[in-house]
């Protein structure tokens, strides 16, 4: 197996693990680690592709881990603030229990 | 495969399998720590040095202390109904389950099977910095411009509205 196998294989299983989380979780925090596991795997294949890739003097991959990195964290900030808002809003962060606009 | 990357998965995977699993939101965060120091690790594995240092500051200093404030400010780490887990497990699980064995199975068919011998490239913080202030200065500018209205929209979203605190005082 090469480098690059292990290294998608190990981005394959975060965003996996990321995935079960968002979906099984019902905290709001928790779904929202959930998808920054995601996006931390998909920041992973991009620094394994610009290793291994065939031009890594580019440094297209390192930019763009980056700028995703960037827009991560400003998706984190902007997301536990909304969730803040809505337990002020309703008193609880169970996304079970706010199902005041479901059908 | 080394024996370092390796061991640095297994720090990886422990650290945020942990966090997914575990009741106590506070110990979640403290797993996720784990999980996304050894991401940073792995960069530095890599050859990436500026985005695993970046790594470390963004996810492991900001990302996980403010959910750990959000878990504090939500009373989230006191174990109630909140926590519970939902009717969706079993099917939530068979879903990443069957994702993660189509990317598996994809990169194990579209990758080739020898090991590729490339002299680790060149990724040192000073050519980043070069490359961020010549080649990649405008969307430079333009993430600072995205991160300073996210934050300052972050900020007004979470404030304290009068209107709450005087129903608040009222009850």
């Amino acid at each position: 197996m090469s480098p690059l196998t292990g290294y998608l294989l190990l981005s394959a299983f975060l965003f996996s693990i990321g995935l079960a989380g968002a979906l099984t979780r019902r905290n709001a925090i928790l779904v929202l680690i959930g998808i920054e596991l995601m996006l931390n795997a998909a920041n992973l294949n991009f620094i394994a592709f610009w290793r291994y890739g065939p031009h890594p003097e580019a440094l297209t991959g390192v930019m763009f881990a980056i700028f995703s990195i960037s827009v991560a964290a400003a998706e984190a900030a902007v997301g536990l603030s909304i969730i803040l808002a809505v337990y002020r809003h309703s008193r609880t962060t169970n996304l079970d229990q706010l199902n005041s606009m479901k059908g | 495969m080394t024996i370092s990357f390796l061991l640095l998965a297994a720090i990886t995977i422990i650290g945020t399998a942990a966090a997914m699993t575990l009741k106590n939101l506070v110990h979640c965060v403290l797993a996720l720590t784990l999980g996304l120091v050894g991401l940073a690790a792995l960069y530095l594995e890599l050859g990436a040095q500026f985005v695993g240092f970046t790594q470390i500051l963004v996810y492991v200093g900001a990302v996980a202390i403010l959910a750990a404030f959000a878990i504090m400010m939500t009373r989230s780490a006191i174990p109630t109904l909140s926590n519970a887990e939902s009717s969706f497990r079993a099917s939530g699980s068979l879903i990443a389950v069957l994702v993660f064995a189509v990317l598996a199975w994809a990169v194990y068919t579209g990758t080739s099977k020898q090991a590729i011998l490339l002299a680790p490239p060149e990724g040192s913080v000073a050519q980043v910095g070069s490359a961020l202030m010549h080649h990649f200065v405008l969307p430079l500018e333009v993430i600072g411009l995205l991160l300073t209205a996210a934050l300052v929209g972050a900020a007004i979203v979470a404030m304290d509205e009068p209107r709450a605190k005087q129903t608040r005082g009222r009850q």
